[in-house]
Formats: structure tokens, C-alpha cells, sequence
């Protein structure tokens, strides 16, 4: 299915704390209901950062794994 | 305006705190706090607003750095030593943060000044030492309706209280200076450095609640603390209808410089006793 994203981020090689900082700072700019595209790393990041951004009330469409990555889609809350 | 790569990655504790984010970042960043004396207590608040990135600090001291000062007071350091405090500490802010718009005024807080000083601001910090200066900084900020934090400390102990238009002011709770010589000063008491970090960083908090607003503030309590003990204590406090400045018919309508009534006990005494 394809999602239709406002804005694209690609976090890959961007260590924790700084990417959710990165995405928090990238939904700021969006509207509520808007989808953010996230590239995220295994480990840390794809286990800390989609955690985080549902404590914010953000929602997590969909996690699909890519070669060494992933892609997040996350709608504003 | 939106942040800098380097602003995000600067303030990113206080991006990632569900309570600030980026919308309380930019509050800090269009924020403006005066600090009222660079001593003690304004020396962790002018370091720790300057850190969080609040977009102008207005410091007032018309004092010199001293030796003595040195043991608290962190915002000056050894070579600083016969400096204008409000020039040391400008030079320490702007090296822990560019982004800080720096306002120096090298005069103590007097009636004449104050009101001008406090209406460029949207809080206070009240870092004085001397009960005139505290009274007269309750009293500008009632009649300008600015919200301000109280502070004092002495030996082991501190106190601090919020003051906001409509919640009890410190003439609520102290309606007048006490008499001369019956409160010791710092100088004479003495104080430890670490009781005045403690207090002054407690006070830059309240500033930070209120510029982002959030938590609730020291508003109608009063926090006193005694470091020996490592006790802390809020006592809720009320606005006193028949307050001489915040009261229903304030008697005082006009600031003046204070002077503390002359202690009755002592002035009774032989002098030669």
C-alpha cells in the first residue's frame, strides 16, 4: 500500500537520542493526521525511537524491514 | 522561526522532554527573564537560563567582584576579580551560549530604575541580599503585574516563593522589612556556596515553568529548605486582603528605597554595654 507522506527523514547512521530528537523536530512541522516517513537503524533505534513517539501520542502506521534499515511510517497525533 | 541542526542538537534533552519539545524550545528562545543581583543566586540562574537557550537576560549589579564572593558565587571566576559582576557574567554567557541576547546594566535596583527595568522582561529573578532590595523588587512587580521569584538564604537555609499577578506576594507573608539587626546578613552569618546553587537553580526552574507553562509554579507556597537537615518544607500561603501593596486598599502606591526600622531591643540598649 502506499502512503501518501508529507515529509521524508532518513535517520540511517543517526544515533539515539538525536533521531527521535530529529523526528520530533520534523513533526513540529506537520498537522495532526499529516504521515512522516522515517528511516531508522535496527537495534536501538528501531526499538527506542517508534516507543517514544507513541508515549507523544503519535501513531505507528507501518514497519517495514529494509536491507539494513527500516521505514517507519508515523502519523501526527 | 524554526531551529538550527545545531539549535535541535544544543537544546535535544529539552526537545525530547515530552513537556517541552521543540514549541517549549522556541518559547525559551523568544523568552526574556531579568536577573536582579549576580551574586549567589544569580550566578546559577544567569548559567542555567544562558544553557537553556532563553533569548535575553537582563542582568542589574552595581557591584565589583570580590574574593570573597568567589566561594558561591560561580559565575565569576579568579580573573574576574575588581570586574563589574554584570560584565563577568555577560562574558560567561555569551561563552556557554550565542544565542543569548545579554542586557547589562551595571547599577544596583533602585525606585527609580526598577519599574523600567522589569516592564523589558517576562520575569524576574530576585538574586538580591539585602531585605530593602527584595521588598522593592515585591513591590515593582506587584504594581507591574510581573510575575517574579523570590529567594533568600542564609547559613544552611533557603526560601523561595512565585509570585504571579493575583496569587500572595512576599508582603503577604512579610508585610514589612524586619528591623535592622535582628535578621543577620550573609556576610555576617555566612552561607554555604552549595545552599546558594541550590536555591538560585530552584528559582531558574520556576522561570523555565513559566516561560514554557508548564507544572505548576511556587504560587501561593512557599518552599524553604535547610541544607544540615536536607529538608524541604512548602507551606501554602495566601493572599492577605489587607496586603500594604497587593492588598484591597494598598498603602504603598509609589516605590521608594527602603531603609530597615531601626531594631527597638537594640536601640534601647547602652551603647557602651
Amino acid at each position: 500500500m502506499k502512503y501518501k507522506v508529507a515529509k521524508r527523514l532518513d535517520l540511517h547512521g543517526v544515533p539515539c537520542p538525536m533521531n527521535f530528537v530529529k523526528t520530533k523536530v520534523a513533526l513540529f512541522g506537520l498537522e495532526c493526521g499529516d504521515l512522516l516517513e522515517v528511516i531508522l537503524d535496527e537495534g536501538e533505534a528501531i526499538i527506542n525511537v517508534p516507543r517514544s513517539l507513541k508515549d507523544e501520542g503519535h501513531k505507528i502506521i507501518k514497519v517495514e524491514k529494509l536491507e539494513e534499515t527500516f521505514r517507519v511510517i508515523v502519523e501526527h497525533g | 522561526m524554526g531551529l538550527s541542526e545545531s539549535q535541535t542538537e544544543r537544546y535535544s534533552r529539552h526537545i525530547i522532554l515530552k513537556d517541552i519539545g521543540v514549541e517549549g524550545q522556541e518559547k525559551l528562545l523568544n523568552g526574556k527573564v531579568l536577573i536582579i543581583g549576580t551574586g549567589g543566586l544569580g550566578s546559577p540562574a544567569a548559567l542555567y537560563l544562558a544553557a537553556a537557550g532563553v533569548g535575553t537576560i537582563g542582568l542589574v549589579d552595581g557591584d565589583t567582584v570580590d574574593l570573597s564572593n568567589l566561594q558561591r558565587q560561580i559565575i565569576h571566576f579568579t580573573p574576574d576579580l575588581e570586574r563589574p559582576k554584570v560584565e563577568s557574567a555577560a562574558e560567561k554567557i555569551n561563552q556557554i551560549n550565542p544565542d543569548v541576547t545579554v542586557n547589562s546594566h551595571n547599577k544596583f535596583a533602585k525606585a527609580e530604575n526598577i519599574l523600567g527595568l522589569v516592564m523589558e522582561y517576562d520575569f524576574v529573578i530576585d538574586g538580591t541580599d539585602n531585605f530593602p532590595a527584595k521588598f522593592l523588587i515585591n513591590d515593582a512587580c506587584v504594581m507591574a503585574e510581573k510575575p517574579y521569584s523570590h529567594g533568600g538564604i542564609l547559613k544552611f537555609d533557603g526560601q523561595t516563593l512565585t509570585y504571579k499577578p493575583g496569587s500572595a506576594c512576599l508582603r503577604c507573608v512579610f508585610e514589612d522589612l524586619p528591623p535592622k539587626n535582628t535578621v543577620p546578613t550573609c556576610s555576617q552569618a555566612g552561607v554555604l556556596g552549595a545552599v546558594a546553587g541550590m536555591l538560585g537553580t530552584i528559582q531558574t526552574a520556576e522561570a523555565i515553568k513559566y516561560i514554557t507553562g508548564v507544572g505548576n509554579l511556587l504560587e501561593n507556597r512557599m518552599l524553604t529548605f535547610n541544607a544540615l537537615a536536607m529538608e524541604f518544607m512548602t507551606i501554602n500561603i495566601k493572599r492577605n486582603s489587607g496586603c500594604p501593596v497587593c492588598g484591597t486598599t494598598p498603602v504603598i502606591t509609589e516605590l521608594q528605597d527602603y531603609e530597615q526600622p531601626v531594631c527597638d531591643l537594640i536601640q534601647k540598649k547602652n551603647p557602651m554595654e
